[in-house]
């Protein structure tokens, strides 16, 4: 296929008005009536709609092009205490009726639950905040120029190293959206969405070991709600094969305990990990080591960890949560000190407590507490100076596997990166492991840099954990 | 399916429904696909209705159920792919879809091609439910969740804690290509899955358990998958695992119990052998046919054929009949797994491996229930044969890099082997290794081949599909083990 400025796909039709909003919003609300009036005693209805563009290149040529659009709603009721939740894509009115009676049919299967009441309509959001989560922009791109785009990135990655022999492809995608819910509690409330990215993925041959050849693969991306603020298709490309380039020669190295540093794409993975244990829905089902920790020290005095939903144009940031609550700001840890942990309407219930206003829910699911912007705090010394005193341990850049256990916190990862020798980043490392109890590590964090970008919805800033045990080699 | 469904869990798109699709039709929006000048289309009509049942602390927590319906079009242009799709079946809706994933080929296209004349695929049947389980009654269902908690808490006075859930679907696509295949299929799938907590002196501890794979609620008769069972088991784990101490950490033998194991295989060799990888030579085993890949202790086989399994399909999402592949025999490697576009460029049949996860996503090779053939060992001498390592029994995933070949797998019941014998339980960990070296070290093989039981998910480019695995019990003579203890 040629990519030529005149190409025949339009981006027509895919711009999301604030009509568009509304007319969603409407729809979540005929639900909720529909549902009352097939006997809910309380219902409410989360209603999504949008459309997607992906175009993908590789070696040059366009490999694949997704255009498509969907609509999709998602009903909880509560009738007599006990709860059902359906979803559908049809969204004509026969079909929500058809829904809505189902749903109240299915209810009544269920167990009377005290906690799954509604929010007291005195806690629900009023006079949303505009948070400039969408950039009309991004709907103006057509396939052609996120082709061309994708095109220079993997052309930028190829031309930066002879050692990149091929490529996975490069990818520019796009997504437009628009969010409904409405409850019989007297919410109702919507908002509009944008969100693009770029992604190159490299690849070299690596014959470092003849007997043993490999390929090795790396990536590097750039996201955001705002058109503007992505990072030029060559920069991403360049990123992306000095990363790619960097691995060839990776080796395993000796089992030992030594200082492990984690470098802020794999930093914002471990403050994710956080939030899967300091979360009221892990709380009160106990399946967290964390539990009864509130206002204790549970990390290092140089961590400090924030929610905020409210970041303007921010990847994870929403005008009001998943329970019709108000977005609002929460600390997660406090100079290693455990903050009341976030939670859903239900959730807080269950522990006897208000929500945080931090319930996030999906179509067809129950609510259950998420996180929006979740943020660690940057340090003060820069990235070179954390380096600089490190005078043995491992860089990590790539996590892989589960190897978390929340309720006692065993954390053990497979782990590639950068053998740090007296300062240095010195050759590359992969097929190790690194484990502690997950409680030591937070404790032992013992440097944080000041590098700090707000790349993606959770973000992190480089730090290191004075010692972990990586496990590799046996000893000689 | 020999049960008529009714009315409710038919696809509107089926004969006799709201908005049925003949071949006719069909070959007309085949046609408004390939305006453009592409050179192959599909339309891929899926319909899936899915009910999910939750029990905690005792008390039916939430009912869900859901339904969607769509229409994916694909056109390929040489290399590349047009897709759009659309969630109603109003016929404008669908020609827009059409026409917009034949934009692929605008510009270097030729004069429209015809579309075949649509002949209907013949589908084996490898999982003809009795009743499908969407059709038994809701208090069937919740008894199930019952028995399996009140299971869990009896086994032992320290479990406090029991989730089980219960989840099943119906899916029905109709498939019809330009080069003339017209295939339709009705795909069951159930799954109960429980979770028990343990606490014991301030020591908390969690196990689980569960099963499923296309079938209706006959696979609760069958022996040991009845749902007590599979609560007994997640409460087995978790009290084995409150004596759990710090595992090892370094390179040590690994003995894999049977049937899940296969986990390992599907991560470690699996993947790299889907051929879109070594179409684009970006896997490890990229121009490694006909040469040795594995200990020659090794037959690898992907089997889309057994019957009731989870990853079993009578016709693959591209209108291929399942079947069963083999990979790697006595440790060369003899096959890939193929989708349409890759067996295209190796200029091979496709091998009914070309799955999406719905209507919203392209096909690509995927894997069906994927096995390591049993050998000859007694699995009481392998374990006896291992003076000091690792005995993995249960595992919660696995991961794997394709280009370099690095694995890890997640451990969540494993114990020490001193002295040929089992003894502490181990904490969580991890193991990591590199495919075909790992693969190369298999020594021992027992002859106790297992399949799982059905709960495997596996995700490859954002598509989740079910998949099965199965091993018998398997030596490894070396491989990393991620503990804490040096």
């Amino acid at each position: 296929m040629s990519v030529a400025e005149s190409s025949s796909h339009t981006a027509a039709g895919v711009a999301v008005s604030e009509r568009d909003v509304k007319q969603l919003c409407d729809i979540a609300e005929l639900a909720v009536e529909l549902a009352k009036r097939a006997g809910a005693d309380h219902a409410e209805v989360v209603a999504r709609g949008g459309s997607e563009l992906t175009a993908k290149v590789r070696l040059g040529q366009p490999e694949l092009v997704q255009e498509a659009g969907s609509r999709a709603l998602g009903l909880s009721v509560l009738r007599g205490g006990r709860r059902a939740v359906t979803y559908t894509s049809d969204l004509r009115r026969e079909a929500l009726e058809a829904l809505c009676a189902e749903t109240v049919t299915l209810a009544d299967f269920a167990e009377v639950d005290e906690f799954s009441m509604p929010p007291d309509p005195s806690l629900l959001a009023t006079g949303l905040p505009d948070l400039d989560l969408y950039d009309p922009r991004v709907a103006e791109v057509d396939a052609a120029w996120a082709l061309r785009q994708a095109i220079e990135a993997e052309a930028a990655s190829r031309r930066a190293d002879p050692r990149v022999t091929n490529s996975e492809g490069a990818t520019w995608s796009r997504e437009l959206g628009v969010s409904c819910f409405a409850t019989s509690g007297g919410f109702v409330g919507g908002f509009r969405s944008s969100f693009c990215s770029l992604v190159a993925e490299p690849l070299c041959d690596d014959e470092t070991d003849p007997t043993s050849p490999k390929k090795r693969n790396g990536f590097w991306w750039t996201a955001s709600r705002f058109l503007g603020l992505l990072a030029s298709p060559e920069a991403v490309g360049l990123e992306a094969a000095r990363r790619t380039v960097a691995t060839i020669g990776s080796r395993k190295v000796e089992t030992q305990e030594c200082a492990i540093v984690f470098d802020p794409e794999v930093a914002r993975a471990m403050v994710g990990a956080i939030f899967t244990v300091a979360n009221g829905s892990a709380f009160w089902r106990k399946s967290s080591y964390l539990v009864g920790k509130e206002g204790e020290i549970v990390a290092s005095p140089l961590v400090t960890i924030v929610d905020d939903p409210l970041i303007p144009r921010g990847s994870g940031s929403r005008p009001f949560d998943g329970d019709g609550l108000p977005s609002r700001k929460n600390p997660v840890i406090q100079a290693g000190v455990l903050c009341p942990v976030m939670t859903d309407v239900y959730s807080a219930r269950k522990l006897g407590r208000a929500s945080t206003g931090s319930a996030g829910r999906s179509i067809g699911g129950t609510p259950g507490p998420t996180t929006s912007n979740l943020v660690m705090q940057a340090g003060s010394m820069t990235k070179q100076q954390l380096l600089r005193n490190t005078s043995k341990g491992l860089y990590v850049t790539n996590l892989m596997g589960f190897g978390f256990n929340p309720v006692t916190g065993d954390f053990s990862r497979g782990a590639q990166g950068f053998w740090i020798e007296n300062g240095e980043l010195t050759f590359p490392v992969s097929e190790v492991t690194i484990a502690a109890n997950f409680d030591e590590i937070l404790k032992r964090i013992d440097a944080v840099a000041d590098d700090l970008e707000l790349r993606a919805a959770t973000a992190a800033p480089t730090f290191r954990v004075s010692h972990m045990t990586l496990a590799g080699t046996s000893r000689n | 399916m020999t049960t008529t469904l009714p009315a409710a869990l038919r696809a509107p798109f089926s004969a006799g429904g709201a908005s049925a699709i003949d071949a006719q039709l069909a070959n007309r929006l085949l046609g408004l696909a390939l305006e453009a000048g592409g050179d192959y289309a599909d339309l891929y009509f899926e319909f899936r209705v899915s009910a999910d049942y939750a029990l905690e602390e005792e008390q039916v927590r939430t009912l869900g159920r859901g339904i969607t319906l769509g229409l994916g079009v694909r056109v390929t242009k040489n290399d590349a792919t047009g897709y759009a799709y659309c969630e109603d079946l109003a016929w404008e809706k669908m020609a827009h879809a059409a026409r917009t994933a034949g934009q692929i080929a605008v510009g270097g296209g030729h004069p429209p091609l015809g579309v075949a004349p649509l002949a209907q695929v013949a589908t084996p049947s490898f999982y003809a439910v009795p009743m499908p389980s969407l059709v038994m009654s809701t208090q069937d269902k919740l008894a199930l969740l019952r028995t399996a908690d009140r299971a869990a808490r009896a086994f032992d006075p320290r479990i406090v804690k029991v989730e089980a859930s219960f989840a099943e679907s119906i899916k029905e696509v109709l498939l019809f290509t330009s080069d003339g295949r017209m295939a339709s299929d009705v795909q069951p799938l159930i799954r109960l899955g429980v979770r028990a907590q343990a606490e014991d002196d301030g020591r908390r501890q969690s196990g689980t358990g569960g099963g499923g794979g296309r079938y209706g609620m006959e696979y609760f008769e069958i022996a040991q998958h009845d749902a007590a069972e599979h609560g007994r088991e997640a409460a087995r784990v978790a009290i084995a695992m409150l004596d759990a101490r710090d595992a090892p950490a370094g390179e040590m033998p690994v003995v894999l119990g049977p049937g899940d194991s296969g986990i390992l295989l599907h991560e470690a060799v699996g993947h790299g052998l889907e051929a879109d990888f070594n179409r684009k030579q970006t896997s490890n085993y990229s121009g490694q046919l006909g040469k040795l890949v594995a200990s020659t202790l090794c037959t690898v086989v992907d089997d889309g054929t057994i019957a009731n399994s989870r990853g079993a399909i009578n016709v693959d999402d591209e209108g291929y009949a399942g079947q069963s592949n083999t990979l790697i025999e006595n440790g060369v490697l003899v096959g890939y797994m193929h989708d349409r576009l890759s067996a295209k460029h190796f200029g091979l049949t496709p091998t009914g491996n070309g799955r999406r996860e719905s209507f919203r996503s392209m096909p690509l090779p995927r894997m069906t229930n994927t096995s390591l053939r049993g050998g000859q060992d007694n699995p009481d001498d392998i374990v006896r044969s291992v003076k000091r390592g690792i005995y993995a029994k249960r595992f919660s995933g696995g991961q794997v890099n394709i280009s370099n070949g690095d694995f890890v797998f997640s451990l969540s019941e494993s114990y020490l082997i001193e002295d040929g014998k089992l003894t502490s339980p181990l904490k969580g960990v991890n193991l990591i290794g590199n495919g075909p070296e790992i693969l190369r070290r298999v020594d021992m093989l027992g002859a106790d081949f297992q399949l799982s039981d059905g709960i495997w998910t596996c995700g490859k480019d954002g598509q989740s599909l079910p998949v099965n695995v199965g091993t018998p019990t398997v030596r490894i003579s070396s491989i990393t083990v991620g503990g804490t203890q040096t």
